[in-house]
């Protein structure tokens, strides 16, 4: 195994082990502030697996793919952020 | 290692799943809806199913909690406790999950080389996509040239969901302030400046840091539509994209000054403008002789030069198509009331005053956060009585 | 020659970055409440994800090494600024801090509104210098 296989290998499991504690979060709650934290950082392991995988494989253009968590992510958490505080999109806040 | 990775984000997906069905709260469901889109765009990843994870990835990123959280807002937040098993509908679920399950005994195994689809398919498509379409993701030729009526045909499907939004939704609208005085804007008030954008007010980082990513992520998305023809992505994937950045300005400037910009009245022209681009490509490509959506024709000396450009135009009216239809269902789901609760615009004021009085602290704030239109009611109520007694 | 020197200090980040993401992982199951998790998540998105990805880019050819600092530029804004606001909304709705007495953690009675509204209207217009304050 090259040095680079086998580092990727070791971040790819750090990030999944990480992915596991997430969702252990995630469906503990016990707050919901909990559970959107643990999105919050489900999605940045994402876009982790992904960058590593793609060196993994040697592909490196699913870089592509990562870029749109690491744009577009926090747009889902702020949609979250303005339900719980307001209940709906509607009023003007 | 590729192996264990799919098998651990199978187990992941498993698992999310099972917490998912469990959950009663559907805002903490909606959450966990977010990390099993993210498991999946991760499985397909690894699987080397690029296009698709991008999709995912386009997808689930933004626009479907947005989609999922806009529903809820406009119903309840927490599923109704059924007290008894309803039989029959146990005896659906178990037969058609039998069902499914006795059919996948029929699939080929992951990676089975003897595989249908291994076979004659896609071998023609190896051998010959190169010299007949000549782009690198042949993906891209597949979907856009040689499977493009069936693309067209996803594309009505999307055409068609948002019409459907329209007429289901779409006749509240009238009961909004016309275009162009947006309450909470225009509002003429002796209140000082600062107060006329509360929402502007409350999260000044926010609103910065979206200014700052606004223009990325509409960059990427022509960058992702032009690009598809080389890589991963393409116009369903650049439509999303580009919503997203108009959900991300009408989450953080408010919906409304999102419909005063883009008025739904003119994203419902842009819809149609995709779907006949589509069309008409194909209709032009009968009209110089040939097939529908056969885009040889075009250069009829260099037919891959050909198929270049018809995928080019059809990809534009894939985005364009999908770009509308996204935002228009946020902005039809954003600025309809919701019907369940009377209709009362709180005053910004006192809903800072409530969030911030000190009797309304909550030990477990679980049901707090979840405020349902008839709790925000109640509690805008008392914190106008709050707000009557202490002198301003 | 060059390269091997390249990819021994790339994997170093990489290794880094990805124990400092099992770190804040472990932060985020083990603290005791909803704020000291914000920071176990923090430490995976700031230091874990920062490392990695520069570590990454050791590895990467020039595009994908600039994708990857675009990557990175865009996840330190984004993500700190979902924890923060994900903090702050958890503060005003009453969220409790463990080993606090109740009485402590209860947000102070706000301000009088004309000074809330002057420090707030500061920071917007500093936030934007095109918006009339």
């Amino acid at each position: 195994m090259t040095l680079t296989a086998a580092v990727m290998s070791f971040a790819a499991v750090a990030i999944l082990v990480t992915m596991v504690m997430a969702l252990f979060r995630a469906a503990r709650g016990p707050t919901t502030y909990d559970r959107i934290l643990a999105l919050n950082l489900f999605g940045t392991q994402t876009v982790l697996l992904i960058a590593v995988t793609g060196f993994l494989y040697e592909r490196p253009e699913w870089m592509d793919l990562a870029m749109v968590y690491g744009l577009c992510n926090f747009v889902g958490v702020l949609a979250v952020l303005r339900f719980s505080k307001y209940g709906s999109f509607m009023e003007d806040p | 290692m590729e192996t264990a990775i799919t098998v651990v984000l199978f187990v992941l997906l498993l698992a999310t799943a099972i917490i998912l069905g469990r959950q009663r709260n559907l805002f903490a469901a909606s959450m966990l809806t977010g990390i099993f889109s993210l498991v999946s765009a991760g499985l397909f990843t690894v699987m080397e199913a690029v296009d698709v994870a991008f999709t995912e990835a386009a997808v689930g990123a933004g626009i479907s909690t947005v989609l999922m959280l806009a529903t809820l807002s406009l119903t309840e937040d927490v599923e109704a406790r059924e007290k008894k098993i309803s039989w029959p509908a146990l005896a659906v679920v178990v037969l058609t999950g039998g069902a499914l399950i006795y059919g996948t005994l029929d699939m080929p195994n992951f990676g089975d080389p003897h595989a249908v689809v291994h076979g004659e398919i896609a071998r023609y498509y190896i051998d010959r996509s190169w010299d007949e379409i000549g782009l690198p993701n042949m993906v891209t030729s597949i979907l856009a040239s040689y499977r493009g009526s069936d693309t067209f045909g996803e594309l009505g499907v999307v055409f068609v969901a948002g019409t459907s939004v329209l007429l289901l939704l779409g006749g509240r609208r009238s009961e909004l302030p016309a275009s162009g005085e947006s309450p909470g804007h225009e509002r003429p008030s002796s209140r000082p400046p600062g107060k006329r954008h509360a929402h502007v007010r409350e999260m000044p980082v926010v609103r910065t840091v979206a200014k700052v990513m606004l223009p990325y992520i509409v960059l990427f998305a022509f960058y992702v539509q032009a690009h598809g023809d080389f890589g991963p992505g393409g116009g369903f994937q650049a439509g999303v994209i580009l919503a997203t950045a108009f959900i991300l300005f009408g989450l953080v400037f408010g919906p409304q000054e999102l419909v005063r910009h883009v008025p739904p009245e003119r994203l419902e022209r842009i819809m149609a403008v995709g779907l006949m681009i589509y069309g008409g490509v194909g209709v032009v490509a009968m009209l110089l002789g040939g097939q529908f959506l056969a885009y040889g024709v075009f250069t009829p000396s260099h037919p891959s030069h050909g198929h270049h450009y018809g995928i080019f135009m059809v990809e534009l009216g894939v985005g364009i198509t999908v770009s509308a239809v996204m935002i228009i269902i946020y902005a039809t789901f954003a600025t309809r009331r919701p019907s369940l609760a009377p209709q009362v615009v709180l005053d910004a004021e006192d809903r800072c005053e409530t969030e911030v009085s000190a009797d309304d602290v909550p030990l477990v704030p679980e049901e707090r956060a979840l405020r349902s239109g008839a709790d925000l009611l109640a509690e805008g109520a008392a914190g106008t009585d709050a707000a009557s007694e202490v002198p301003s | 020659m060059i390269t091997d020197v390249l990819h021994v200090i790339g994997a170093f980040f990489v290794v880094v970055g990805a124990l400092f993401c099992v770190i804040g992982g472990i932060g985020v199951i083990r603290l005791p409440d909803f704020y000291s998790r914000c920071h176990g998540s923090g430490i995976t998105d700031s230091a874990g994800a920062g490392a990695l990805l520069l570590g990454l880019m050791f590895f990467a050819p020039p595009l994908v090494a600039f994708k990857l600092l675009a990557l990175v530029a865009f996840l330190w804004v984004s993500s700190t600024v979902s924890t923060h606001s994900l903090a702050k909304a958890a503060y005003s709705q009453g969220v409790r801090i463990e080993n606090v007495p109740r009485k402590d953690w209860t947000i102070a009675p706000p301000p009088p509104p004309a000074a809330e509204d002057a420090v707030l209207a500061d920071a917007a217009s500093a936030a934007d210098p095109e918006e009339p304050a």
